[in-house]
């Protein structure tokens, strides 16, 4: 038996995919998709990665679910984005979400608070041992993934770039 | 029924990798593809830590830290490319961009 908990969680990261991709408002498809990847940490905390499911919360939740929020948020810049705003903000839009999130914030306080061995099967390992492992045989895979980043850093400069109109200085002396 | 936590896992790891593999045919909202992207990543991340531990070894784990920075640096170049795609074609219709002869 897996227990009960990773039940719920499963079903609640199912059913909020599922909102997710049948979404048309690109902000309530977000919204869905912060509480598929919340019920997943709460997977990879039952299955003996306590790290893992920070990570997924702090990096995946956090970071880029704010980058892609603020990118969106962005894009549609102008009057009608105020009124949009207050469109968004109906309480039946926002009620379902949060009753996922409070019962998986109800199932992570039971099982914090159990404080019981793993279910058989399942074997925890430790953050100590993945960085053992991180900066021992993989160390290389370390130093390309830092490369990766740099790599993700320049070309998101490159590209993001507003491209500016360059004149000749005699037109710009012509205009003004 | 009673089923093995590494069989309910990476039931779970599949199933999400479906859904985001369906959205990402279905879907022509190009931001949605990227979402698409992000879901299927994420499960394929899973289904390592569930094999992690099943076996009881780091390997899995390093995987996923792999895959969480390799989704970082995606969404940011995916980011700046969706840019400049609506600064040029001033939509988010990826069948827009199926119009481009350079």
């Amino acid at each position: 038996m897996i227990g009960t908990a990773f039940y719920i969680a499963a079903l609640i990261a199912v059913l909020s995919t599922v909102m997710v991709i049948t979404r048309y408002n690109i902000m309530h498809a977000l919204l869905y998709l912060v509480v598929s990847l919340l019920a997943v940490a709460v997977v990879l905390y039952l299955y003996g990665a306590p790290f893992m499911a920070t990570l997924e919360v702090i990096v995946y939740a956090g970071a880029i679910m704010v980058l892609l929020i603020f990118f969106v948020m962005m894009l549609n810049l102008g009057k009608e984005s105020a009124a949009q705003e207050k469109l968004w903000l109906k309480p039946r839009i926002w009620i379902f979400p949060s009753l996922l999130c409070i019962i998986l914030l109800g199932e992570l306080v039971f099982l914090v608070l159990q404080n019981r061995q793993p279910v058989s099967g399942v074997q925890v390992v430790n953050p100590k041992e993945v960085g053992i492992a991180l900066f021992g045989p993989y160390i290389l895979a370390v130093e390309l993934t830092g490369m990766l980043l740099m790599a993700g850093i320049v070309g998101a400069y490159h590209l993001g770039r507003q491209k500016e109109k360059t004149l000749h200085r005699f037109l710009e002396n012509n205009q003004s | 029924m009673i089923v093995h936590p590494t069989t309910a896992g990476m039931l779970l790891a599949g199933v999400l990798f479906v859904l985001g593999l369906i959205s990402i045919l279905v879907r022509r909202d190009i931001i949605f593809m990227l979402l698409s992207v992000e879901i299927m990543l994420n499960a394929a991340g899973l289904a390592f830590v569930v094999a992690s531990s099943h076996w009881g070894t780091a390997d899995g784990q390093v995987m996923f830290i792999f895959i969480l920075a390799m989704a970082a640096a995606e969404v940011s170049v995916g980011l700046a490319l969706i840019l400049q795609l609506y600064h040029q074609l001033k939509t988010l219709d990826s069948d827009e961009a199926a119009k481009m002869n350079g």
